[in-house]
């Protein structure tokens, strides 16, 4: 079920009686999620992608604007009525309950006409656990199993009732980084078997790149950009993307453009083609440099890192925002660690330029 | 390893000095006590061991008396109080505006005086030259016919002391029970609301599970301190309760030491072991139904 966002907006009351303004937890989403696709919700703590997911779950009201899913208006549907399977960042299993209680626990909720008889529930509990591959753990309790054996009986639980939306609230935070990829992998095989359309929510980029079909990514509750995971790394619409994606993140740089040419200091580094003179953030991501003895970027070399495929070189610059700068070149290239500096040529495909004030990224040719 | 115990039994030794001395002792020598017939207290005295002491105090009506109220106290009071506390903790929580006043309301029989309290029960009930008491009035009012409740017939004694017994008791258990609502998670909620459950069935499969520690606690505890009730019906019916029938278990064993029929400790201890053996046992069977029945 394709899921429709119009301009919908969250405010809360100040708690800080001095102050009156009040603050804004998302603002002004609007986004179509396609049926049956995987979205990524992806933002620094604090940006509004949890509040985002209540709204959509419907445990909290917007303030503005309307949800629908499909055709219809749930705006102002309470959470039961929606069909939405909610997996919450600690679980919030039943813990008095086992993982079988726990899973048949929504089915039992069922009145009228849906209610199920006893083995229908067994029937469809068996057919979640089979999925999530838990079946071996239905007689135990919550606190006899581990966090990615919770994270199953969890996901199950949202999964029984076949809801028309699956929301995950940080569903890897609590797992240790082994699991966590290998989870993410489950998350993404559970979703392409299930089709169902699919939210989650994630403040770690990698996670949200590795497994979305789209990623929206969110700063103070403004949306920042929408896309696939390669195009939003690829084309960030603004420095805060930039930054935002990409481990080792990417390297800013003070600079400016005069006569279609980006200057890092003095140094000329890139042609820009229709670029107005002016003070621009230059944002370099780490595979965009080659390692180039008459290249046009002079770094002081800090050191050099072999890690087999890649090496990374350590190195800093005046104008660079970071004390750091990283860089990942090919093995091929042989670095002398013991000189002084390194030079470098730039990939203009990994280079981007954006607006001093705005900070919206500038094109060039 | 040997060196180790020695440390061990060395810190534990002012615990067990105290224990030993203030509560093991005592215990075992009102044992010992209710065995030795004809003890005098005086020239420590006795003529011989026995059942005898059993066997007087269990033939004594006014022990059995006293059993009886301790029991109809206790099976009225306990689930009544536990029930009514969970109730007004669940509304406390579940509202908003004044919250911390109605606690504090809820809250301040706790601090309260028990003389106090007792001067407001007689205003309550009392009946006097002249006044019928408040609840005599409002009986009144509604065309009923007043009854005298404390030198009246025996269950509206009853009636007063139960009532006086669980309004004692409350204000703990409604602390208690608010801070347990206060502490279950949101999110089981939250989760449960995504699933359409309803309110009775998140109450009944989510809240009382969650809580039932803290319910256990206060059955537990509540059955004892009923079976120790005493001066509870002092307060409402003076110091002779033989007379008023309305003596409880402890009431009786003090009345056995130092009461006007007083001065017999054997037959006290004997009373006293009882006690203890009931409010053992009663204590033994919550254990094991809870067992199955309590999450930790």
């Amino acid at each position: 079920m394709k899921i429709v966002l119009e301009h919908l907006t969250k405010r809360y009351p100040s708690r800080d009686r001095k102050r009156k303004e009040e603050v804004i937890a998302v603002n002004d989403f609007t986004f179509e999620i396609p049926d049956g696709k995987l979205i990524g919700l992806l933002g620094p703590s604090g940006c509004g992608k949890s509040t985002t997911l209540n709204l959509i779950s419907g445990l909290e009201k917007p303030t503005e604007g309307k949800i629908y899913f499909g055709e219809d208006d749930v705006t102002n549907l309470p959470p039961e009525n929606r069909g939405v399977g909610l997996v919450f960042q600690n679980y919030a299993l039943y813990p008095h309950l086992t993982a079988y209680e726990n899973i048949i626990f929504p089915l039992q909720n069922l009145k009228g006409e849906e209610k199920l008889s006893k083995e229908e529930m067994e029937e469809r509990a068996m057919k979640v656990a089979k999925m999530v591959q838990i079946e071996r753990l239905m007689e135990r309790k919550p606190g006899q199993m581990s966090g990615g054996q919770q994270q199953r009986v969890a996901i199950a639980r949202a999964l029984v009732k076949t809801p028309n939306v699956l929301l995950l609230d940080e569903p890897l935070s609590n797992l240790d980084a082994r699991l966590r990829l290998q989870t993410r992998e489950e998350i993404k095989r559970i979703q392409q078997e299930t089709k169902v359309t699919t939210i989650f929510v994630t403040h770690d980029q990698e996670e949200a790149m590795s497994i979305s079909d789209m990623i929206v990514v969110m700063k103070e509750g403004a949306v920042q950009q929408i896309g696939k995971p390669q195009e939003v790394y690829d084309v960030p619409e603004n420095l805060f993307v930039a930054k935002f994606l990409g481990t080792p993140p990417i390297n800013v740089f003070e600079a400016s453009v005069k006569n279609e040419t980006l200057y890092i200091g003095s140094e000329a580094v890139l042609r820009v083609g229709g670029v107005a003179d002016q003070d621009v953030w230059c944002a370099i991501r780490p595979e965009g440099f080659i390692p180039d003895e008459n290249g046009p970027l002079t770094c002081g070399m800090i050191a050099v890192e072999v890690m087999g495929r890649d090496t990374s070189v350590v190195c800093t610059h005046d104008l660079c925002e970071a004390v750091q700068i990283r860089t990942i070149i090919s093995a091929e290239n042989k670095i002398d660690a013991s000189k002084k500096t390194i030079r470098f040529s730039l990939k203009p495909y990994k280079t981007y330029i954006f607006a001093k004030g705005s900070e919206e990224r500038i094109d060039f040719t | 390893m040997e060196k180790n115990n020695l440390k061990g039994w060395l810190y534990l030794l002012p615990a067990i000095a105290f224990l030993g001395f203030f509560l093991v002792y005592p215990l075992v020598d009102v044992f010992i006590y209710s065995f030795e017939e004809g003890y005098n207290s005086a020239s420590q005295t006795f003529f011989g061991h026995g059942w005898y002491n059993y066997s007087y105090v269990l033939h004594d009506t006014y022990f059995l008396q006293a059993v009886k109220n301790t029991i109809i106290l206790v099976a009225v009071t306990v689930p009544l109080s536990t029930g009514i506390a969970l109730l007004i903790s669940l509304a406390l929580s579940s509202i908003k505006p004044l919250k911390e006043l109605f606690q504090t309301v809820y809250f301040l029989p706790y601090v309260t005086n028990t003389l106090a309290v007792g001067l407001v029960f007689m205003i309550l009930f009392k009946k006097t030259a002249y006044s019928d008491g408040m609840i005599n009035v409002l009986i009144q009012l509604f065309g009923g016919k007043s009854v005298d409740f404390i030198d009246g017939p025996y269950w509206a004694k009853m009636f007063v002391l139960c009532f006086y017994t669980i309004w004692i008791v409350m204000p703990f258990k409604i602390l208690i029970l608010t801070s347990a609502l206060a502490s279950v998670d949101q999110t089981y909620y939250n989760a449960a609301r995504v699933d359409g459950t309803s309110k009775f069935r998140i109450f009944y499969k989510i809240t009382l599970p969650m809580i039932s520690p803290m319910i256990f606690y206060l059955v537990i505890t509540g059955f004892i301190g009923a079976f120790k009730a005493y001066s509870d019906a002092v307060a409402l019916f003076g110091t002779d309760l033989n007379a008023a029938g309305m003596n409880t278990m402890v009431g009786y064993i003090y009345d056995m030491l130092y009461g006007n029929s007083g001065g017999f400790p054997s037959y006290a201890s004997a009373a006293a072991i009882i006690l203890f053996v009931i409010v053992l046992s009663i204590t033994c069977i919550n254990l094991s139904i809870s067992r199955d029945k309590i999450h930790y």
